[in-house]
């Protein structure tokens, strides 16, 4: 792990909306190949940071980092180009298409300028069947994306998001809206992503048992400021954090 | 495999048909056939916008101004023959398109809507206002259409420019299937359903959505030009608004999710009101209305979208065609 340079740098993250702050003087680093668990009470401002990163809102201060370049440079979709994807809280899939053109679009990023049909097509559709087959949700290929059951739509994200061989990993609740045993496999499925993509994960979740399980770091923001920042043991023993998780003690 | 071979197949058959029509059917009837190729092709420019990407235009009777007047005052004034300003005609109107649609940008839904409607409506306005070019309200006579020297003996000039317009039309939708199959029809429809989820996997939201306006503007360019070349004249009341709405109601009545629905709205564009008319001379409009009404409910996905479930209908086969194509293999070891 290149411990001088991590893969992203937050640095004194600050989002007002009108009188509202969302998000305030918020710094953390991701380093490459880790799992890093974001987490925090509801309107803790998670999202809020996840859509900074991929610059669909813009931070009233501070900088974004991502492989040593100032990413609130460039626009919202030019950061798939850089290295970043992401699946959404609330499913945010291509409904009218199937889900093989879904993830096609997840590749979408890769497609070198030009040529984009022909061969080239067959190769891509061949991965992103691949993909769905990877995440054991092949059998949907052809099959709108809309109407599937909620599990499956979250996997089709999943599968869009990878396949754009993202080098950082957004999940915005991966867990949300999943039942017990569904949960219960998804820590390992992480693992396996990171090793197999050679991917670095950031996700919000709510799920501790799963964060605290599977994450490598894990950083806590309160109304809209980070309260903690380490190790998985360490946070959970930091008195700021049960306190925010569970009022005075 | 079986879905692509099955289209192949309707392809050949829509094609065969269309190049035999003309020895078949009265010398009228090619002649009303030829504008049914020339709507069907501004239609498939309306399936590209509305349909697949999702952005509503009243206003394309516009871009068939457009295109009418570009062949009319390059015939009338400088005596150029159609070969040449059809494509000058597609040029300009997609050059109008472009900068329509980076207004459009800032407007969704029904104000993009208006917004076009407003366009419609002004058309006649502003040819009539630059007379010295459009010649106003009296308008421009275009030459009659001749076929050339070679098929003189073959072809009457109504079956030369009826096969013109449609091999026009094959072309366009050629180029169109070939486009909208791959990565540019999926970046469009993947920003009308979630343009955030879009914008997030790097489809640039200005550039497809220019790109379309252009496209379709393009597409009606022609289309209004191989309307005006054989109906030999064009006026301001030619481009009424109506028109851009006939458009787009023959767009949602022939299936505005698929190519097929292009060629079903040519013929309802161009024979829909004949054929009401028959039903009752008295009312027209309100038999045209109904007869739309009931389409739209019967027919969800219009008359092609409904042909196509139709067919496809057949025995449940969970990820055909695109999984049998390929090897069962394991992506990573697990």
């Amino acid at each position: 792990m290149s411990a001088a340079i991590p893969l992203l740098a937050v640095r004194g993250l600050t989002v007002r909306f009108g009188g509202l702050t969302a998000l305030e003087d918020v710094s953390f680093e991701v380093t490459e190949g880790c799992i890093v668990g974001l987490i925090g009470p509801n309107g803790a401002g998670k999202t809020t940071c996840f859509n900074c990163i991929t610059r669909l809102y813009e931070p009233t201060s501070g900088e974004i980092v991502f492989k040593g370049e100032n990413l609130l440079r460039r626009a919202p979709y030019e950061v798939a180009r850089s290295g970043i994807t992401r699946t959404f809280q609330n499913l945010a899939l291509f409904d009218r298409m199937s889900v093989i053109e879904n993830v096609l679009v997840g590749y979408h990023s890769r497609y070198a300028s030009g040529n984009g049909s022909g061969q080239a097509e067959e190769a891509v559709r061949r991965e992103a069947l691949r993909m769905l087959e990877y995440l054991g949700i092949a059998e949907v290929a052809t099959r709108p994306a809309h109407g599937l059951s909620f599990g499956t739509r979250k996997s089709v994200e999943l599968a869009r998001a990878l396949m754009a061989a993202p080098e950082l990993l957004l999940l915005d609740e991966p867990a949300g809206g999943l039942n017990h045993d569904e949960v219960a496999a998804l820590g390992a499925t992480f693992k396996r992503i990171c090793s197999d993509f050679k991917t670095t994960i950031l996700m919000v979740e709510h799920h501790m048992r799963l964060v605290m399980g599977v994450s490598d770091h894990v950083v806590v923001l309160d109304s809209g400021r980070k309260i903690a920042d380490g190790t998985p043991d360490v946070v959970q023993r930091n008195p700021a954090v049960i306190e925010a998780y569970l009022g005075a003690v | 495999m079986r879905l692509r071979a099955d289209r192949n197949l309707a392809v050949a058959i829509v094609a065969i048909v269309i190049a035999l029509l003309p020895f078949i059917v009265p010398s009228f009837s090619t002649f009303e056939l030829t504008y049914v190729g020339a709507y069907a092709i501004a239609i498939l420019g309306l399936i590209v916008l509305t349909g697949m990407n999702g952005q509503i235009s009243l206003g394309h009777g516009a871009f068939l101004a457009v295109g009418g007047y570009v062949v009319a005052i390059l015939a009338h004034r400088f005596g150029l023959s159609f070969w040449l300003s059809i494509p000058i005609a597609a040029i300009v109107s997609g050059i109008v398109g472009i900068g329509l649609g980076f207004v459009a940008l800032r407007l969704e839904g029904v104000y993009l809507a208006l917004a076009t409607f407003s366009l419609a409506v002004a058309t006649p306005s502003i040819l009539k206002r630059f007379g010295d070019l459009t010649g106003g309200v009296m308008g421009i006579v275009l030459p009659p259409v001749a076929a050339p020297k070679v098929l003189a003996g073959v072809l009457t000039p109504v079956q030369w420019f009826y096969y013109v317009t449609w091999a026009f039309a094959g072309v366009l939708f050629l180029v169109t299937a070939r486009f909208l199959g791959g990565r540019v029809g999926r970046s469009l429809r993947a920003l009308r359903d979630n343009e955030i989820a879009a914008v997030s996997f790097g489809v640039n939201p200005h550039f497809y959505k220019t790109l379309a306006f252009g496209w379709s503007a393009a597409f009606a360019g022609i289309a209004g030009a191989l309307i005006a070349i054989p109906t030999a004249y064009v006026s301001p009341d030619s481009y009424s608004s109506l028109l851009s709405i006939t458009l787009l109601i023959g767009a949602v009545l022939g299936g505005i999710d698929t190519m097929w629905g292009a060629l079903a709205g040519g013929v309802m564009i161009e024979f829909l009101p004949l054929w009401v008319q028959k039903i009752n001379n008295a009312a027209p409009s309100v038999v045209y209305g109904v007869a739309l009404i009931l389409v739209m409910l019967v027919m969800p996905g219009g008359i092609a979208g409904t042909l196509l479930r139709l067919v496809q209908r057949r025995p449940p086969a969970p990820g055909d065609a695109v999984l049998r194509r390929t090897e069962p293999t394991r992506a990573v070891e697990q």
